[in-house]
């Protein structure tokens, strides 16, 4: 049996606004174990963010506990749980969020600058291997203002890999892609799933995405109503083949 | 968990790169800065300057004096007028040489104005009994000739040593007039030495026009008096100053046998000050052109408080991605900070160029005293480097106290 890689313990989360208290997430439980690729989905409202945020080690949870790689985060202040996001966890968003004016190689360095056991030729070296993985071996010195936007998430999944995380974490990564490169990013994930054995968490609100993953968790109302493994991967790549070419 | 210190090399790089990414609006910060700067040193260079001139034309005049001047006395309940008064006595003078342990040199003055004659020629100056220490006391030299001697004041010799000024009326045909005979006040009083010429004093008085004789023959022999006008001494160190001149009321109130609650019959002043009383008014015009300038700072500051609060806004979403990739509230604080410091010690470096630029320009085109003291320059960049941190403070803060979750959301 794989190592789990996070650990979750009938998580709850309230939010408390004027003079209510939202329960976001009302105790959840799961462990995703290495080398899973695991979506989660839901409608707005059902608390799916407010369980990235805690995954992502952004929040902290108001009741239950959460480990990510054996630690425990109910603890740590803000600066620990920086340092962890620092070391374990790459976040993919929706908007890319990339530096304006600076280069694919910079953008990529971005997570090593905040570690000090990387020396600077070391994060340059560490950038570019990772940028050719995702496939941008010819954009390293291109701003991020002159590339497409599925060239701007690949940068920003390079960016994600670069600090070798226990885990990666995409929120609705493909949600400002069309469907051609939608299908791509979601083949690149496959890949790194597949090939190098990348634990992924992504979080979407579009169902369709559940089939290319090996297992999908669906919450409602702050609760897992669905924890399903999907036997049956379907390859994005074939997907991709399978859309009808552009004429142009 | 290992603990992670500030990298602060790179912390720097990324300041650098936001500023280089904002060349223009960098420089408009920098411009309020600039100009607080530059002004803040030209101001303060023209008030040194000013002030130096003053002192350096104060300090030609002598080094280090004190003056006794006979004070307001009271004569049968009737306040005397200070000139007329006539309590500087030989006993006096002899009380301070024998006793003062402050002074290197003393002399009692005794003028005398009248006409000079010699020959066909005749001039009206005035001269001044002395003894050979009046040189060193108002920084004369002996260009030709001697000065007269101890002897010559015992003696009451009538010789004289004369100034530049009544060589060139006197002696119009330029005979070398050491060992000629002038008439002063009808007393035939023989040359024995010409003075090195010292030009105007700052009050514009021709310090060449002079007659200096052994004093007791302008007592005796020309005004027949036996009081001083005045007595001039030298302290040894502007240190010794204050003391020495403490030292001579001392020595002059037990000379005159003053009792302890009567007022001094005599006045001391130093040319310290005198100094501070000619200087006063450009220390305050120093002061009011600085603050001036430092408002014009403040400003400066103000304007990169506001730019760094923009940016802050601005960046949000940046801040929020480098949270979440693991900045702590430390690295963004400092992050914003160094931008900050960077804004201002830059515009402060190219305001000192620029202030001392501006003062030179002053200097050679309208002609002004200026002296740039190192200090200023070295104020300048610690103001500079107060004012980026103190300025930049709040926003930094504010960026560092930013919810990562909330920034990534931030539109």
């Amino acid at each position: 049996m794989a190592k789990n890689i996070i650990e979750v313990i009938n998580l709850k989360r309230n939010f408390i606004v004027g003079s209510e208290t939202v329960h976001a997430l009302r105790g959840v439980s799961f462990s995703i174990s290495a080398g899973e690729f695991v979506t989660i989905m839901g409608t707005s409202g059902s608390g799916k963010s407010t369980l990235l945020n805690l995954i992502g080690c952004l929040d902290t949870p108001s009741e239950g506990d959460y480990k990510l790689d054996g630690i425990s985060i109910k603890q740590m202040n803000k600066d620990e749980r920086a340092m962890l996001r620092n070391r374990k966890i790459g976040f993919v968003f929706q908007s890319y969020n990339l530096l304006p004016k600076t280069t694919a190689v910079e953008n990529v360095e971005l997570p090593l600058i905040y570690n000090n056991e990387v020396s600077a030729r070391e994060r340059k070296r560490k950038a570019i291997e990772s940028l050719k993985a995702v496939g941008l071996a010819d954009r390293l010195y291109h701003k991020s203002n002159q590339m497409s936007g599925g060239q701007q998430q690949r940068v920003a999944i390079a960016r994600a890999l670069v600090n070798e995380p226990v885990i990666v974490l995409a929120d609705e990564a493909t949600g400002n892609l069309d469907t051609r490169t939608s299908f791509e990013i979601l083949s690149l994930f496959q890949e790194l799933n597949q090939k190098e054995g990348r634990t992924i968490i992504f979080v979407t609100h579009n169902p369709e995405l559940a089939s290319f993953s090996s297992r999908n968790i669906v919450l409602r109302d702050g609760l897992v109503l669905e924890d399903t493994v999907n036997k049956n991967i379907a390859s994005a790549h074939e997907a991709l083949q399978k859309l009808p070419k552009l004429d142009d | 968990m290992i603990k992670r210190y500030v990298n602060f090399s790179n912390l720097f790089k990324i300041a650098l790169r936001a500023l280089s990414n904002n060349k223009f609006r960098g420089f408009l910060t920098m411009l309020g800065i600039i100009i607080g700067v530059a002004s803040v040193i030209t101001m303060l260079a023209i008030g040194q300057g000013s002030k130096r001139s003053i002192q350096s034309s104060l300090s030609e005049m002598g080094s280090n004096m004190i003056f006794v001047e006979p004070g307001q006395g009271m004569m049968g309940g009737v306040r005397q007028d200070a000139s007329s008064m006539q309590t500087l006595k030989q006993a006096d003078y002899q009380a301070l040489l024998d006793q003062s342990e402050y002074l290197s040199d003393i002399t009692p003055i005794v003028s005398a104005a009248g006409q000079a004659i010699y020959g066909t020629n005749n001039t009206p100056t005035s001269m001044s009994g002395v003894n050979a220490s009046y040189l060193n006391i108002r920084k004369y030299t002996i260009a030709d000739g001697d000065m007269f001697t101890d002897q010559d004041i015992k003696a009451a010799a009538k010789v004289c040593v004369i100034g530049k000024t009544v060589v060139t009326n006197l002696f119009t045909n330029g005979e070398d007039p050491v060992g000629k005979v002038i008439r002063f006040k009808n007393i035939p009083m023989r040359v024995v030495g010409v003075l090195t010429e010292k030009g105007n004093n700052s009050m514009g008085q021709d310090q060449d026009d002079v007659i200096l004789a052994p004093y007791t023959t302008v007592m005796k022999r020309i005004s027949a008096i036996n009081y001083f006008n005045n007595i001039s001494a030298s302290a040894r160190s502007e240190a010794v100053s204050d003391s020495a001149q403490d030292e001579m009321e001392t020595i002059l109130r037990k000379s005159h046998k003053l009792a302890d609650d009567a007022d001094n019959d005599f006045r001391i002043r130093s040319q310290k000050e005198l100094l501070t009383m000619m200087t006063s008014t450009s220390d305050m015009m120093t002061v009011l052109l600085a603050a001036i300038a430092a408002i014009s700072l403040l400003v400066g500051g103000i304007g990169i408080m506001n730019i760094m609060y923009v940016s802050v806004t601005e960046r949000t979403r940046e801040i929020g991605l480098r949270m979440s990739i693991g900045a702590r509230g430390i690295d963004i604080l400092l992050q914003f900070l160094i931008e900050a410091i960077l804004i201002s010690v830059t515009g402060g470096v190219i305001g000192v160029i620029f202030g001392v630029g501006v003062s030179l320009l002053v200097k050679f085109a309208a002609g002004w005293p200026i002296f740039i003291q190192v200090y200023t320059v070295f104020l300048a960049f610690a103001v500079c480097t107060a004012t980026g941190i103190f300025f930049g403070w709040y926003p930094a803060r504010k960026a560092s106290n930013l919810d990562p979750i909330e920034a990534l959301r931030y539109e």
